[in-house]
């Protein structure tokens, strides 16, 4: 019957968009990826530059933030740092954790502007991994990175934020299988 | 004259059951469309006692009557309730009275299904409205639940709220499918697409935006509901999700969305003024292809809700074009309203007042939204007053001023009575003064830099405020009135001809049928050769 396909045709069309939204998620971040978009980040990268290549100075400003629900201390060891495009370089994060229990933190890193995302090239981040501090300890851990020879005239400043969550519940269960 | 033929076993078939189960098992489009249209305007009632609260408290600067927290309580159900409690369902219930008689169907296609599409409503509002008496109170995350808003600083609540608009979601589908099956297979022989009436084609194409929007809100509140309750980290920076992600998926739906609300009030506006000009509509087949063009669009201008979210100029430019090209249809549709009422015998009935309010005021709200349009100056006005003016007034005297014209055009039909032209008149016009009061200031606070959302202000706005709160009141007891219309029309209205308006006969098959609508019509299909005299 007429009105039973058609029927058949919008429930499949229902289901169809309900799976869309979920792909909207894969997509916004391959989206996101390819065109640097929203001053996303990507995980470690491992270039080497040409010394030949002409370099320019561009200023580098850290900023860490904590997010409402975590008490950490969290600081680089200096808020700006002046780095040669092509050139490796290193700064120094202090997480302290400031309660009297274990937590486990996670930083998620940010670059403005965004334009400028995808010539911040990380080798070394501790945001690509968890913290995880005793009552009161403290550590220090370097980020290593480059900054691409690429990186176009008009940017010459880049400012890499984190922001520090706290994510011991989500990785609680983890910590306790190793 | 068929009952004289068949009167022998009308009594026992034809009828409507007696008492309650009537509603509760019905599956006849006028008794589910009645339904639909009693629940809205109860909920109109409720969302507008929330809208009087708010407004009370913004009477004067200063904390006044409710705390803060219940203020944001107040703003999000009223938004909520307003949307997906008032003018959606009322829309649909226009349809299922509307669309079988308009294309000469006995009924919808799914009967059964419109009987479940409508109880589950009820039931979803009821459980939104249950959080009011719960621990940590009602949602208080705005109507547009921005994660992680909702999620993480989100009242417990919020998963109540969640199965609520999965209800209404399921409702909204359920109705849209049914909605198409009916168009695509039941009008009577002869009766091509572009034949159809104008508010059959606004839901034909409002219905395909439902089937593909309301599933993605589904998914966007299921991402929600794993956030809060699963440990996934869909909206959660810490773990490794977004919170912006949020934004466009829900604007991916909320953009559509209002279109949604808007496009029946289309294919409304075209049948009132037509018939009130004496004249066919001015250019059918562009309005057909202007409803389907906004449709289209829609799709593909959602982050112009989200230019403060840090963009990079080529996203700000491409949503700042494409919103701007929807002016262009909508324009037509406005310059072919004009022109079916230019050299027309107009005349001024109640349905036809509120059809030329909704003509000059949804313009305005329409250029407003212009306004906010570009991107730059959006940066301005983002999160203020004046957006506020200017979804009311696409929505007020938008979307509400046409359901409220609908409801007297057609209220003859389906009661066979006519209402009291008097105070119907009456209602226009404190509407029409209130809704301007209530809502052109909120332009002027906007510009100056009032943000919304908040429960107090800065003194400079004390004036205006206090201006749109006596407007907001008046506007409230002026829909009492409309209440008060409506039940004496019921009880107490003069008969009401077939053809109710003077040489409606001729505009579509509904002015065909006896007033009062049979409680079934159509059992044989109409010939379009009755509507030929129109052309």
């Amino acid at each position: 019957m007429e009105a039973r396909k058609s029927t058949l045709k919008l429930i499949l069309f229902t289901f169809g968009m309900f799976g869309f939204g979920f792909a909207l998620v894969p997509l916004y971040d391959v989206f996101c990826d390819i065109t640097g978009l929203n001053g996303k980040v990507t995980g470690p990268t491992f270039t080497t530059y040409d010394k030949e290549i002409s370099s320019r100075e561009v200023k580098i400003t850290f900023v860490t933030s904590n997010n409402k629900q975590m008490p950490w201390s969290f600081k680089s060891s200096s808020p700006q740092m002046k780095v040669e495009t092509g050139q490796d370089y290193l700064m120094d994060f202090t997480f302290t954790n400031t309660t009297d229990k274990p937590m486990i933190g996670q930083a998620v890193p940010s670059v403005s502007p965004g334009r400028g995302a995808r010539y911040f090239h990380k080798t070394e981040c501790f945001c690509f991994e968890q913290q995880f501090l005793a009552a009161g300890e403290s550590i220090t851990i370097p980020v290593k990175f480059i900054i691409d020879p690429e990186l176009p005239d008009d940017i010459s400043s880049l400012a890499l934020g984190y922001t520090l969550f706290d994510v011991t519940e989500e990785f609680a269960n983890l910590q306790a299988k190793n | 004259m068929s009952a004289v033929i068949d009167s022998h076993h009308d009594d026992h078939h034809h009828g409507p059951a007696k008492g309650l189960s009537r509603w509760l098992y019905t599956t006849n489009h006028k008794d589910i469309g009645s339904m639909y249209l009693w629940f809205s305007l109860v909920m109109l009632f409720i969302g507008g006692a929330m809208a009087m609260v708010i407004r009370a408290e913004l009477f004067e600067p200063g904390s006044q009557i409710v705390s803060p927290e219940f203020y944001n309580q107040m703003v999000t159900n009223h938004g909520l309730i307003m949307v997906f409690g008032v003018i959606m369902p009322a829309f649909v219930g226009f349809a299922n009275w509307m669309i079988p008689m308009q294309i000469g169907a006995p009924d919808m296609a799914l009967p059964r299904l419109n009987n479940l599409s409508f109880w589950i409503l009820p039931v979803a509002f009821g459980i939104l409205l249950s959080t009011f008496f719960m621990e940590g109170g009602a949602p208080n995350f705005g109507w547009t639940f921005y994660a992680p808003l909702s999620t993480e600083y989100a009242p417990p609540t919020v998963t109540f709220f969640i199965f609520s608009v999965h209800i209404m979601g399921a409702s909204s589908i359920m109705g849209s499918i049914n909605i198409i099956t009916t168009i695509l297979n039941m009008r009577a022989p002869g009766m091509t697409l572009m034949k159809m009436p104008l508010f059959v084609w606004s839901w034909f194409i409002t219905a395909y935006l439902l089937i593909a929007v309301m599933p993605v809100l589904a998914g966007a509140v299921t991402m929600m509901l794993m956030d809060i309750h699963a440990g996934t980290s869909f909206f959660k920076a810490g773990g490794g999700g977004d919170p912006v992600l949020f934004q466009h998926i829900f604007w991916f739906f909320g953009h559509p969305e209002v279109y949604i609300m808007i496009l029946p009030a289309f294919g409304i506006v075209s049948h009132i003024i037509e018939t009130f000009s004496r004249k066919p509509i001015f250019g059918y087949s562009s309005m057909v292809y202007a409803i389907a063009s906004i449709a289209l669009l829609s799709f593909v201008v959602w982050a112009h809700h989200m230019f403060t979210v840090g963009m990079p100029i080529a996203g700000e430019l491409f949503f700042m074009y494409s919103t701007m090209l929807i002016a262009i249809p909508t324009g037509v549709k406005v310059f072919n309203w004009l022109s079916t009422m230019f050299k027309g015998s107009l005349t001024f009935e109640t349905p036809m007042l509120f059809a030329i309010a909704f003509v000059a005021l949804f313009t305005i709200g329409g250029l407003s939204g212009i306004m906010l349009a570009i991107a730059p100056a959006d940066f301005q006005y983002h999160d203020t007053y004046f957006v506020v003016a200017h979804f009311h007034y696409v929505l007020v005297p938008g979307a509400l001023f046409s359901l409220l014209a609908a409801a007297y055009y057609w209220i003859p039909k389906w009661t066979g009575k006519m209402y009291d032209e008097t105070l119907g008149k009456v209602h226009f016009w404190m509407s029409f003064i209130s809704v301007n009061l209530t809502f052109f200031p909120m332009h002027f606070v906007g510009l100056a830099g009032m943000p919304r959302r908040i429960p107090d202000y800065a003194m400079q706005f004390a004036d205006w405020n206090m201006m749109v709160s006596v407007g907001a009141f008046l506007f409230g007891i002026s829909q009492l009135l409309f209440l008060f219309i409506v039940l004496k029309c019921i009880y107490n209205g003069k008969a009401a001809t077939t053809e109710v308006w003077e040489g409606a006969k001729d505009k579509g098959f509904e002015w065909t049928v006896d007033s009062p609508a049979p409680y079934h019509t159509f059992s044989s299909p109409p010939s379009m050769e009755s509507l030929k005299s129109s052309s």
